[in-house]
């Protein structure tokens, strides 16, 4: 153990949930999941445009060949995630309930590699390399948004960025797929901070990361010299991960509404995408597997696993020992900003960073009444806006007061409904009210 | 005598003032006058006067004003009779333009009955908010999500829930097409009144999939198309749909014909009678 | 061997699921368990009632209860809503409180009329808990005492006051009054409040030398003790001090209230009488006088900070709070009345939603706070 220091800051605003739930699997090592005899790849798995589908039914692919090309500058090319022979080009139930697009691979059990691409240099490579690599191996945001990484890797010339921020924060209960990930992996974390830096140009690399995953830190701390990047604790408060709010308790600044990170000068990427750099500049492998948590009370064996792209949910909780007992609730994500299932048939996909059971007795239905004007939500809002008089207005119709209210800034995080002492939907307003917003501009 | 006075004087006082005032007015009336045109009044009265906004304008007087100012036809109001259309384009001397009276109905016969609900649902009860999760509680993702958006958007209380759908009531509906914007799975559309027939199915699924999650999907057998003329039905993938713009319209004794073997094809009045009779059988098993 | 494993493995049949907006978890406190933390808190003075007032206090801080829950009830059936509200407990807050706020003598049917004019009135006509603007409590109390003014302001001792104890409460009651219990020449004793003492004193913003001495006699070191523990006359709940305090404290801990409301209150109160006695010794008694007495800490404490009915931001609260300190002192010092804090607190309430519509916290990532028309409240 070193007995380097770091230093611990914090945003405003936020919750502290009680019921933390990473103990679950904190303590159990990354497996990696045994081959399987079927995937189903979802086409798109980035925000952006959707990749065009490259193969067809019948064709014979190897591991880690692509299977669909990017579909325009804000999308990522797609890989097959092991050899063998396309099904069927399907729609199957997509994570957020609507029947979507998906490439289903039977595997030939052999688990060939195809032609991998050629290693890189980093040290001696300019960063248009570096992100044409990036792109071509098909990494996103892991974290949860799935932005396609190499877009955030290029700010236009008139926007100086000034700090690359790693984000290790992993605010959601539940989760440790990160943790696991910056404490077994810890070099490839870190030489993916330095080649993202390397490709942006930017001296300032930063982890981010909760003061919970104390082991971690300390492994990072060990070596984080090496690579020249700095480690910051960050206070345990939800949602410390979140992009505007981690880089405000970074550096202390403020991103400035509606627009991106590379206003403010900063870069934030996530820690999976870092590791998924390393192995795409230094091995040339794509992205074809993550590592995901699957865990909450019902899993028998709650754990962390390294799954590939196209494993379904059913699948996953198999590998993790099945069940105890009958879950309320199944999650992909965490259980702050997770969206609920009602299928099984979802599969993994780049930005899977976990899939959570909630117990029946922890799945209330909730009886929502009146807002009693606690306050609570306006002192939770990392945004600093006003759920409760919003929701209020959401709930008569009246869009255009809550556009006014800044319901656009919103985060999603679900601070306000989570501390909400009547329950309220907050959220869920908030969502129908953008969506509402966002249907009225189109039109 | 003396105390007379004053209440005299009052009234006077008070006759002196009103009549100056309505002098002033009188005078500024005549100043200020704003010159209506007297044919904007004569077609708002002609009009329906519901004020729906459904032929896009800001209520009746509004469209009054785009006709008389050439902007829109007649026929441009979706609410008003043909008899109503004659009476405004004789009075204005402008084409009649051809009307084509619509009404609206919910492309849908998954109620709670026949549409497995896979899942339970906790939140807020509307359309586009539940549409958001995870595309909704029931099984299929392309049927009614059964929170009444639209029964609340319809201005003439047009659409009623059922069973957890809604249903358009034909003699009600005026065809203002508020409901079409509302329903986030584009189930609403307008059709010509004179469209006795429907297939009451949307989605795009193969047959067996549509089997899994409802017990009254369209499976594409096209017996409906073999019973009909050519071209009253439309084949679109594992969808069949009436062609509303055919020369002639299904006859509604096509639906006795076809024997459609889901029973998704159906008159729009033995929808509602069928689903009101599932709810009182409901009712009266409760 | 692996049939074995193939029989323990258990999966979900997910026929069950529930399906909702994130967040899946949600923090344990709800509106009831805020409700029963209230309670907790309000056990110091329920119990410091009891001890000062005997069983009297018990008896209609029971009748309280008991006609707001009806009250509650009832109108829950006639408007045709679910009862399922009544579990917020909200009912038996506003009937403590209302207990607390009335004389230990006060009849039953005055707790009547109090239970129906804080659930019906203030509370229920308004579309129930959390729609209310005015606080149920002290619109029960400002109604009362305005139509049946002779029942709110009849005191009784406390058991502490006694023929011995007369001397220090001699100008509550006198050792005569006592003589006269004691020889079966009268049935009870009825006492004065300090206040009340003061406020026939005199209501004039001039510096009147004789008022001095009368002040002095109420207000000195000797019975600051006294009040501070209680022992005075005045409503159930609001002489003792004490266990006011205590039983703020809990409401802090518990984080239930916002602490700028009855610091900014009483930090106001304190600093516009301290201004005035300091120049005007004749006008008002000293600040310590005014924050022990009448019903200023109970309001403080218990009433102004009713989360529906204060503001939601602690810019506002503080704002709040200083408009509750003039209006009491305003009311005090040159109001008819000897107590302002009930009219303070409902006229306060009045103002909530300006000072929600123009504290408004600036959304992160902006510069300027973003004023617009028409927020909710």
């Amino acid at each position: 153990m070193t007995t380097k220091t770091y230093k611990t800051v914090t945003f405003k605003g936020g919750v502290h949930p009680s019921k933390d739930g990473k103990a679950l699997t904190r303590e159990v090592t990354i497996q990696e999941a045994p081959l399987l005899n079927e995937y189903k790849v979802i086409v798109q798995q980035n925000i952006g445009a959707p990749p065009k589908v490259l193969v067809k039914k019948g064709d014979e692919v190897k591991k880690g060949q692509m299977i669909a090309e990017a579909g325009g500058f804000v999308s990522v090319p797609l890989h097959a995630p092991t050899s063998g022979k396309i099904k069927i080009i399907d729609r199957i139930p997509g994570p957020m309930g609507v029947p979507t697009e998906a490439i289903i691979i039977t595997a030939d059990g052999k688990d060939e590699w195809g032609e991998l691409m050629d290693p890189i240099d980093w040290k001696n490579a300019d960063g248009a390399t570096l992100k044409k690599r990036i792109c071509d191996a098909g990494v996103v945001g892991m974290g949860g948004a799935a932005f396609p990484s190499h877009v955030k890797l290029s700010p236009p010339p008139d926007k100086k960025i000034d700090y690359l921020i790693l984000n290790g924060a992993e605010c959601e209960p539940y989760l440790t797929a990160d943790h696991r990930l910056m404490l077994e992996e810890t070099e490839k974390v870190l030489e993916g901070a330095a080649i993202l830096g390397h490709a942006l140009g930017v001296k300032n690399v930063f982890i981010g990361i909760e003061t919970n995953k104390e082991d971690a830190i300390h492994a990072l701390l060990e070596k984080c010299e090496n690579y020249g990047v700095g480690v910051v604790g960050l206070k345990v408060q939800y949602p410390q991960g979140a992009e505007k709010q981690l880089i405000y308790a970074v550096t202390g600044r403020k991103v400035p509404a509606g627009k991106l990170p590379m206003d403010a000068g900063c870069v934030v990427q996530n820690v999976g995408t870092a590791a998924a750099v390393t192995d795409a500049v230094k091995e040339g492998k794509p992205l074809i597997d993550r590592i995901t948590t699957v865990t909450g009370e019902p899993i028998k064996n709650p754990s962390n696993w390294r799954f590939r792209l196209g494993t379904p949910v059913s699948k996953a909780i198999e590998l993790a020992g099945g069940i105890t007992k009958e879950p309320g609730k199944i999650i992909l994500g965490g259980p702050m900003m997770g969206f609920a299932q009602k299928s099984m048939e979802v599969t993994v996909m780049k930005n899977t960073s976990g899939i959570l059971l909630l117990e029946k007795s922890d799945v209330i239905q909730y009886q929502s009444t009146a807002c009693i004007r606690c306050g609570r939500c306006l002192s939770a809002c990392p945004m600093n806006l006003l759920p409760g008089s919003l929701s209020a207005a959401i709930e008569s119709e009246k869009f255009d007061l809550a556009a006014k209210m800044n319901v656009m800034d919103c985060i999603e995080c679900g601070s306000c409904a989570y501390i909400c002492p009547a329950h309220r939907p907050l959220v869920q307003h908030f969502r129908r009210a953008k969506a509402e917003i966002r249907n009225r501009s189109k039109k | 005598m003396e105390e007379y006075g004053i209440y005299i004087a009052a009234l006077a006082a008070m006759a002196v003032i009103g009549g100056v005032l309505g002098c002033i007015i009188g005078v500024a009336v005549k100043i200020f006058k704003v010159k209506v045109d007297p044919r904007i009044e004569l077609v708002t009265e002609l009009l329906p006067g519901a004020n729906c906004g459904g032929c896009g304008k800001a209520g009746c007087a509004d469209f009054a004003k785009s006709v008389v100012e050439g902007e829109n036809a007649p026929n441009k109001c979706p609410v008003a009779s043909q008899e109503q259309v004659s009476a405004i384009a004789q009075a204005l001397g402008v084409e009649l333009g051809e009307s084509m009276k619509k009404i609206a109905v919910v492309f849908c016969g998954g109620d709670k009955n026949q549409e497995k609900v896979q899942t339970l649902y906790n939140g807020v009860s509307d359309c586009i908010s539940a549409s958001l999760i995870a595309g909704g509680p029931k099984g299929c993702s392309y049927g009614c999500l059964g929170m009444s958006s639209c029964a609340r958007a319809c201005p003439f209380g047009a659409i009623e829930m059922i069973n957890g759908l809604a249903i358009v009531h034909p003699n009600l509906c005026v065809g203002c097409g508020k409901c079409v914007d509302t329903c986030p799975r584009n189930l609403i559309k307008l059709v010509p009144v004179d469209s006795k027939v429907h297939i009451y199915c949307s989605s795009p699924e193969k047959g067996a999939v549509k089997m899994k999650v409802c017990a009254v999907p369209c499976i594409a057998c096209r017996k409906c198309v073999r019973a009909a003329e050519e071209g009253q039905f439309d084949v679109n993938g594992f969808l069949v749909s009436v062609n509303y713009d055919a020369e002639t319209l299904p006859e509604p004794e096509i639906v006795e014909k076809a024997k459609c073997p889901t029973g998704c094809l159906l008159t729009a009045d033995q929808h509602v009678k069928i689903e009101e009779s599932e709810k009182k059988n409901k009712g009266e098993a409760a | 061997m692996s049939e074995e494993v193939k029989s323990e493995l258990l999966m979900p049949k997910g026929d069950e699921l529930v399906l909702s907006t994130s967040p899946h978890i949600h923090a344990t406190e709800d509106v009831r368990s805020i409700m029963l933390k209230v309670l907790i808190a309000l056990t110091p003075v329920i119990c410091a009632g009891i001890i000062l007032f005997g069983n009297a206090a018990a008896l209609i801080m029971a009748y309280c209860v008991v006609f707001c829950v009806a009250a509650e009830a009832i109108w829950l059936k006639l408007a045709g809503k679910s009862l399922s509200t009544l579990k917020d407990l909200s009912a038996i807050v506003t009937g403590i409180l209302l207990a607390m706020n009335l004389s230990a003598g006060a009849p039953w049917w005055l707790c009547l009329i109090g239970s129906v004019l804080a659930i019906w009135l203030a509370k229920q006509i308004f579309g129930g808990l959390g729609h209310n603007p005015f606080n149920p409590a002290a619109v029960a109390r400002v109604g009362l005492l305005i139509a049946l003014p002779k029942y709110m302001t009849t005191w009784i001792p406390t058991r502490f006051m006694n023929y011995t104890t007369a001397d220090y409460c001699q100008n509550l009651f006198t050792k005569t009054d006592w003589q006269n219990v004691v020889m079966g020449k009268i049935d009870a004793v009825t006492c004065a409040t300090p206040l009340g003492v003061v406020g026939t004193t005199t209501k004039v913003l001039t510096h009147n030398p004789e008022a001095v001495n009368n002040f002095a006699q109420v207000a000195n070191p000797s019975c600051y003790w006294q009040y501070f523990l209680g022992n005075m006359g005045g409503c159930l709940g609001e002489t003792s001090a004490l266990a006011l305090l205590i039983g703020g404290l809990i409401l802090i801990a518990f984080k239930l209230i916002k602490w700028q409301v009855p610091v900014f209150y009483l930090g106001s109160v304190a600093i516009i009488t301290g201004v005035i006695h300091f120049f005007l010794p004749g006008v008002t008694p000293p600040p310590l006088f005014h924050l022990l007495t009448g019903g200023l800490m109970i309001g403080a404490i218990f009433m102004a900070t009713d989360m529906v009915t204060s503001p939601m931001t602690t810019m506002g609260a503080a704002i709040f709070g200083v408009g509750l300190g003039i209006v009491t002192c305003t009311i005090r010092i040159w109001g008819n009345y000897p107590e302002g804090v009930s009219f303070a607190i409902v006229f306060m309430n009045a103002l909530v939603p300006l000072i929600d519509k123009f504290v408004i916290k600036r959304p992160f990532g902006y510069n300027k706070p973003i004023v617009e028309e028409g927020v909710a409240a």
